[in-house]
């Protein structure tokens, strides 16, 4: 009886292994398989920026280019150095930054500001205000393009990068107020208490207290900004033209202004180039990403 | 003059009302204890002493000055909260010269201030950590040390020991008493622990909805409960209220419980207001560790009940015996045996006895 026992034990045992190893093969199969496919796009573009148009036309999406041949990135960069016609990325390029980096800046801070005040200073009707707030993360950005058009207009700032600072600043502080709200509700109120009575003001408190130990929201935020900011188009291409570009519409012009032929190296080297700035952030930061979205703020 | 003073102090959260009314006076070097269950209204009473509630009637005196309208800095007081309140970004010692700081005091005072209170609490060690580094206990002395190094006039506690597991809460809380011993500084304690309530206080304010119950000293908290509240509030299990009737007859009092045919004197009694007593409808209320087993007072009154349930805790065991449908619970040392559902003598101690008018809920 126990032997019988301790031999079907031993055929079971057998049976969950076999089970377990085909799970896992089964597994790294899929995960392979799905890594290949969101990869495969990136792969043909950087291919792509790296042959020559002779090699395009003669291969097929999938060759591997014959060097590695920068020229079309040097096109994309720098132009041809002939005269009128000739668009390329590098003024545009120097555009975004000069749009995200204060709109990244003045909407985090603002939304921290606005998170603090909405969280640990409640005031009567304060749940509107948020309620408020949170529509703006909901309306479609194609439904305020004309009033936001007068807008500009009126500040006498359209067609320029301030008033694309505005824009985005604007539109960012409901994401980032919703960011900063919902990390400084779980920091216990008794700290600002504490420095209430340890004779902090408002602002003191803010800086003091809670803006040091608020980086990983802060890193969230920078990030989701940044991305929003920097790959927006539709602001963009409605509120600017011509030298006051960001490169997203530049890119745009670049691909679909060119004449005779279609450069697919020139213009999957602009795409690249386009795309980098967001790649560096999330390299640089992306672990925080994780850890600012999943952690609370303080413990004990 | 008296260190802290508040009338006719009243509250509203909206149409709710949290305080009303309170009238509450501490002298100088006592430490007062505002007890209650949850939502009692006391820690908003502490938070309008700290400046951190606004009030919507009355007024808060501080050594005879009225704060009502003062900010929580200017108040002269200090405060330690539940969860520590450390502020994270900042080591031991900037969290405990943050005030100081604040109020523009010379650097050597401050030095001087933290080496005398760091070493005084044992945290000299602990200067340059991070409160993340820091045990529940080091941080629970690091807020104490906080307010200390401010010397302020009254130190406010807001349930200090509520996040501390149950060995270093009882070895905290001596330490509190200690402090307070030797400091002899004005507190005000929040807690809902009747057990840290009655060993740290030299009065106890207990709170229900908003109102104090009964304001005064544990020993009378304890043996002359105001009334059924604070009866049924203190004491662990609680007073027994047996509900029944007075009877007068010839300058003899005794109380019947409903539906028993047995008198129990009571002329030894200390009634507050000795007129129209027989009938009254009352609860007398008797603490289950003042029910012996075994007569060890000339005044005892002897009875007997039956047993329903019995449960162990080691170094005794409470007993829930059946008095006419009505339960009574007494306290007994582990080592007596009594068998359930049968007749056992027990002892009441009618020198410990309460009465309460059953209307009113009154003492009387």
């Amino acid at each position: 009886m126990q032997d019988k026992l301790q031999a079907s034990y031993k055929q079971l045992e057998m049976k969950s292994k076999y089970t377990n190893m085909f799970l896992r093969w089964f597994l790294y199969f899929a995960l392979i398989l799905f890594a290949l496919y969101f990869i495969f796009p990136l792969y043909v573009m950087v291919v792509t920026s790296l042959k020559t148009m002779e090699e395009i036309r003669q291969g097929t999406l999938l060759t591997w280019p014959s060097g590695l041949n920068f020229d079309s990135w040097a096109v994309a960069w720098g132009g041809r150095g002939y005269g009128a016609g000739d668009t390329f990325l590098r003024p545009y390029f120097w555009n975004s930054f000069k749009m995200v980096i204060p709109a990244v800046f003045f909407s985090t801070f603002i939304g921290a500001m606005t998170g603090y005040v909405l969280t640990k200073w409640r005031f009567k009707g304060d749940q509107w205000v948020f309620l408020f707030l949170l529509f703006g993360c909901f309306i479609p950005f194609q439904a305020i393009l004309l009033p936001m058009a007068r807008t500009l207009g009126v500040l006498g700032i359209s067609n320029s990068i301030i008033g694309l600072v505005l824009v985005h600043t604007v539109y960012g502080i409901p994401f980032t107020t919703l960011f900063f709200r919902n990390y400084y509700i779980s920091v216990p109120t008794e700290l600002v208490k504490a420095a209430r009575i340890d004779g902090a003001g408002f602002f003191k408190i803010f800086f003091k207290i809670l803006l040091p130990i608020s980086a990983p929201i802060i890193v969230v935020t920078v990030i989701w900004q940044f991305t929003q900011i920097w790959n927006d188009f539709l602001f963009g291409s409605t509120f600017s033209f011509g030298k006051a570009a960001p490169i997203q519409v530049a890119l745009n012009n670049m691909v679909l202004s060119s004449t005779s032929v279609k450069e697919y190296n020139v213009d999957m080297a602009s795409a690249i180039i386009a795309g980098i700035p967001t790649l560096i952030v999330y390299v640089l930061a992306g672990k925080y990403f994780i850890r600012g979205l999943t952690s609370g703020a303080v413990k004990g | 003059m008296k260190t802290l003073r508040i009338e006719e102090l009243s509250k509203n959260f909206g149409s709710t009302e949290v305080l009303r009314k309170i009238n509450l006076e501490i002298d100088e070097g006592n430490f007062l204890v505002l007890l209650g269950p949850s939502g009692c209204g006391k820690s908003t009473l502490l938070n309008i002493i700290a400046g951190l509630e606004t009030i919507n009637e009355g007024n808060v005196h501080i050594d005879d000055y009225n704060v009502s309208k003062v900010e929580p800095k200017d108040r002269n007081i200090a405060m330690v909260f539940q969860s520590y309140a450390l502020y994270p970004s900042m080591n031991v010692r900037e969290n405990m010269i943050f005030g100081l700081k604040q109020a523009k005091v010379s650097k050597e005072k401050i030095e001087e201030q933290l080496e005398k209170v760091s070493r005084f609490l044992q945290v000299d060690a602990l200067l340059e950590r991070k409160p993340s580094q820091l045990s529940g206990g080091q941080r629970q002395r690091v807020a104490i040390g906080r307010a200390l190094v401010r010397e302020p006039r009254i130190f406010l506690f807001d349930e200090p020991l509520s996040n501390l597991d149950a060995k270093l809460r009882v070895e905290m809380r001596r330490e509190i008493k200690k402090l307070h011993q030797q400091l002899k500084t004005t507190v005000v304690y929040v807690t809902h622990d009747q057990t840290e309530a009655m060993s740290l206080g030299t009065n106890i304010a207990i709170m229900n909805h908003g109102v104090i119950q009964q304001n005064d000293t544990p020993e009378n908290i304890y043996n002359k409960p105001s009334n059924t509240f604070v009866a049924d509030f203190i004491g662990s299990p609680s007073m027994n209220l047996i509900k029944g009737n007075l009877k007068e007859s010839s300058n003899k009092i005794s109380f019947i419980a409903n539906g028993s045919n047995v008198e129990i004197p009571i002329n030894g009694y200390n009634f507050n207001e000795k007129s129209n007593l027989n009938n009254k409808e009352v609860f007398f209320g008797i603490r289950p560790e003042h029910i012996f087993f075994k007569k060890s007072n000339e005044s005892d009154f002897e009875i007997t009940l039956k047993a329903d349930l019995s449960e162990y805790i080691g170094h005794e065991q409470i007993m829930t015996f059946d008095y006419e449908n009505q339960e009574v619970l007494a306290k007994f040392p582990s080592t007596i045996k009594i068998e359930l559902a049968k007749n056992t003598n027990l002892f009441f101690d009618l020198t410990q006895i309460s009465l309460f008018d059953a209307k009113t809920e009154e003492r009387i």
